[in-house]
């Protein structure tokens, strides 16, 4: 780097060159000079770089480009979420593995935020026995390597489950070491109607809400508007159901053989991955949502008391929206580190983007370069997004300061 | 009339003691004692059969698997393999020279850890710059008669130690470096700054060490090559100057802007305004965060298992598919779980202990 940089850190403080300044002590003209040859060392940098590439991708006779991606891929994945078989193209088992990611993603993020939210109040409770063994949770889990709870579950656990004749039977659910089987929903003539009902319900539990909202500033008058959409978005829905005689049967797993059919199995890399990042992300979450409540100043509550509001509406009027405040940011990170981590499926074989993609693809094609940058492509469009969602939240969720 | 101070009465008698202890912190309330009660019995009824397994029951001593008959945990897979787990294959006549890096670490973390020690300057000047250098001699051998050892020895507890060291100490100048850069008011160097900086840290890990072996070798010219570990610490410390880069940058702007008025008042150039006056006051606010990222990057190092090197975790799993010890792969995972735990909680105490100290500390900060 420069000897020195043109300004001080703060605008306001650049001094101003005087006539006579020589052009290597003009701090603008120096920045110029600066800035010119760090692109002319970053840029031979890179060129070395992709020359070299080239050069060794020559002798090795792989050729560059993106067409190997509608080449066939020939091998088959256990796992997939739309129709795919061995005779599909390479691109399609980015989209497959893609799919598996945020498959359990998105289980990890449900499971881990009930898990982690439970654990942060529990953290906070009166109840010295609760508080003391939530903190021995979140201080056990947060403290070991997520590689090695996987592992645990998949390898200690999971693997040394019984064989499906000897499985552990549970809620119509059976747990054996080819994974979880459970019964699988299956719709009948008429469920349409209950989703339109949920819709329904829904819209009309706003429309209460406003109504209340509105009474409320007019008379003063609370109406229980909580309760009553609740009741509403399970109720209508509920009364549609009964109403359309049952439109939904449940297809049991059956043992045949050697192993279950029908039903909806589970996979044991899948349950073991699920399991473990949602309980290591969950203790994260769980220290974020207690950091998140303390963080409301005590006034707030003594506040609240003084205007006699009960310890129930305190909580959701007062402490509440303060702590999600605080608790949302570091709660979407959170949500950010569960995906990338969750690309230490391959460890264990669930076929997420990584195994799949940047595992089997990349050795059967060799097109590493392709394949990794497209392999954190996803990834890096994954954290711009969610830091677009921060700074939006951030702005507006902003203290309005006079 | 006269006014006599009679004697206070005693407290209740379920207020204090051990009595009063409980219903003031068990039983307040009938919804508290219920769920006392379930999750008491719940958590004694899980906690009976895993202590009798780990510890009543378990074969302590002992040589091979024959010694593990009471049915407990054998822990005698974990001790007649203890020095392959902790070393790797590093040969056993060379051990000392890992003790010997460790010890030295030690001594040089707990003078910089240890409030009131004397000459912290002098400490962080040899834990940075010095025993780097010692210990790639101590390590590598080669020199002052000491045998080689190839890096494809090293292995065990020591590798993630050794792996987490270099990743931190090493990424710390480059992290110092990116956040003067996000910070500075050049436009070039700072877009560069923040576009290496986000890009690093939206990536998981594991790509950037499948990047790091698979990638790496193709950037040089052909007659350059690098061993696995070296790949694997280039992709470490690139990574980790992302997140270091944070912190710095966390540090930086804890400091007040009189500090830095002050110092362009003074007429200091740019450098020496930063190394004279910013980054000593910065770098003791940066502390914790090292600390929390030393952590993170510590249980991170286990990923190095997915390519191929053999640490701690990688060499308990291969021990554990051992044909004479199949079927202990739970006290394999409970010891390295230990081993981990050990460090990172000792380590995120101390890091907490710290932040409350600069928060009374530095309560000034305006």
């Amino acid at each position: 780097m420069s000897e020195d940089t043109p300004k001080a850190d703060k605008p306001g403080s650049s001094r101003a060159p005087s006539s006579e300044t020589r052009f290597w002590n003009d701090p603008a003209k120096r920045a110029l000079i600066f800035q010119a040859l760090l692109i002319g060392i970053i840029g031979f940098f890179l060129f070395s770089i992709v020359s070299n590439t080239l050069n060794n991708l020559e002798t090795r006779g792989i050729t560059t480009g993106f067409g190997f991606l509608t080449d066939e891929a020939g091998f088959s994945i256990p796992l997939s979420l739309i129709d795919y078989t061995a005779a599909d193209s390479y691109g399609r088992t980015f989209i497959v593995g893609l799919l598996n990611t945020i498959l359990v993603s998105v289980l990890g993020i449900i499971a881990a935020t009930l898990l982690g939210f439970v654990m942060g109040v529990a953290r906070l409770s009166d109840n010295w026995m609760i508080a003391k063994l939530s903190t021995i949770y979140i201080e056990i889990f947060r403290n070991i390597p997520l590689l090695l709870q996987m592992f645990f579950w998949y390898f200690a656990v999971l693997r040394s489950l019984p064989s499906p004749r000897q499985s552990i039977e549970f809620l119509g659910s059976f747990l054996n070491v080819r994974g979880l089987s459970v019964p699988r929903p299956v719709a009948e003539e008429g469920l349409g109607m209950v989703f339109w009902a949920f819709v329904v319900a829904i819209v009309l539990s706003l429309i209460l809400v406003r109504w209340a909202h509105r009474r409320q500033d007019a008379t003063g008058q609370i109406f229980p508007s909580g309760w009553a959409s609740t009741g509403l978005i399970l109720g209508l829905p509920l009364l549609t159901f009964v109403i359309m005689g049952a439109p939904l049967s449940l297809d049991a797993p059956q043992l045949r053989g050697f192993n279950f059919t029908g039903g909806m199995t589970l996979m044991p890399e899948l349950v073991a991955l699920w399991l473990a990042l949602t309980i290591y992300t969950s203790t994260f979450i769980a220290e974020t949502v207690r950091g998140g409540i303390l963080a409301v100043p005590k006034g707030q509550l003594e506040a609240a008391s003084a205007l006699g509001l009960p310890k129930t509406r305190t909580l959701r009027l007062i402490v509440i929206p303060q702590a999600m405040r605080v608790i949302i940011p570091p709660l979407t990170s959170q949500y950010l580190n569960l995906t990338k981590n969750s690309s230490l499926a391959t460890a264990i074989g669930y076929p997420d983007l990584v195994s799949v993609f940047a595992g089997t693809t990349l050795n059967q094609t060799g097109q590493a370069i392709e394949v990794i940058s497209m392999t954190m492509a996803v990834y890096l469009t994954l954290s711009l997004l969610t830091s677009l969602f921060m700074n939006w939240y951030n702005k507006r969720m902003a203290l309005v300061e006079r | 009339m006269k006014y006599a101070i009679e004697a206070a009465l005693p407290p209740p008698p379920n207020t204090v003691g051990v009595l009063g202890w409980m219903r003031r912190h068990l039983f307040n309330g009938p919804l508290n004692s219920v769920a006392t009660l379930v999750i008491g019995f719940l958590a004694v009824y899980w906690l009976i059969p895993v202590v009798q397994w780990m510890l009543i029951d378990a074969d302590w001593v002992g040589e091979s698997r024959e010694a593990c008959t009471s049915g407990g945990a054998c822990w005698v897979f974990i001790s007649t393999r203890l020095d392959q787990f902790l070393y790797g294959f590093y040969p056993s006549g060379e051990y000392w020279r890992l003790n010997l890096s460790f010890i030295m670490l030690a001594i040089l973390t707990a003078w910089l850890m240890l409030p009131n020690m004397p000459f912290k300057g002098w400490a962080s000047f040899l834990t940075l710059v010095i025993y780097p250098i010692v210990t790639f001699y101590l390590l590598t051998g080669g020199a002052f008669d000491m045998p080689a050892v190839d890096t494809h020895l090293w292995g065990g507890f020591s590798l993630n130690l050794i792996l987490a060291v270099i990743g931190i100490v090493a990424a710390l100048p480059f992290g110092i470096l990116l956040a003067l850069g996000r910070r500075s008011e050049m436009p070039i160097v700072r877009s560069l700054s923040v576009v290496y900086i986000e890009i690093w840290r939206g990536v998981p890990l594991i790509t950037v060490l499948f990047m790091a072996s698979v990638m790496l070798p193709l950037f040089f010219p052909e007659d350059i090559s690098f061993d696995k570990l070296l790949r694997a610490m280039i992709g470490i410390i690139l990574f980790q100057s992302a997140y270091m880069a944070e912190v710095v940058r966390g540090g930086l702007q804890a400091i007040p802007k009189g500090q830095y008025e002050a110092a362009d008042a003074l007429g200091l150039s740019y450098w020496k305004k930063m190394i004279m006056i910013i980054l000593p006051q910065a770098l003791k606010m940066m502390i914790p965060g090292i600390v929390n990222t030393f952590i993170a990057l510590f249980k991170d190092t286990s990923l190095v298992v997915i390519i191929g090197l053999f640490d701690l975790l990688a060499i308990v799993q291969a021990a554990s598919n051992d044909p004479d010890w199949i079927g202990y792969a739970t006290e394999g995972y409970i010891f390295i779980a230990l081993m981990f735990w050990i460090f990172c909680f000792g380590m995120s105490r101390y890091s907490q202990h710290l932040e409350r100290l600069l928060h009374t500390g530095h309560g000034g900060r305006n």
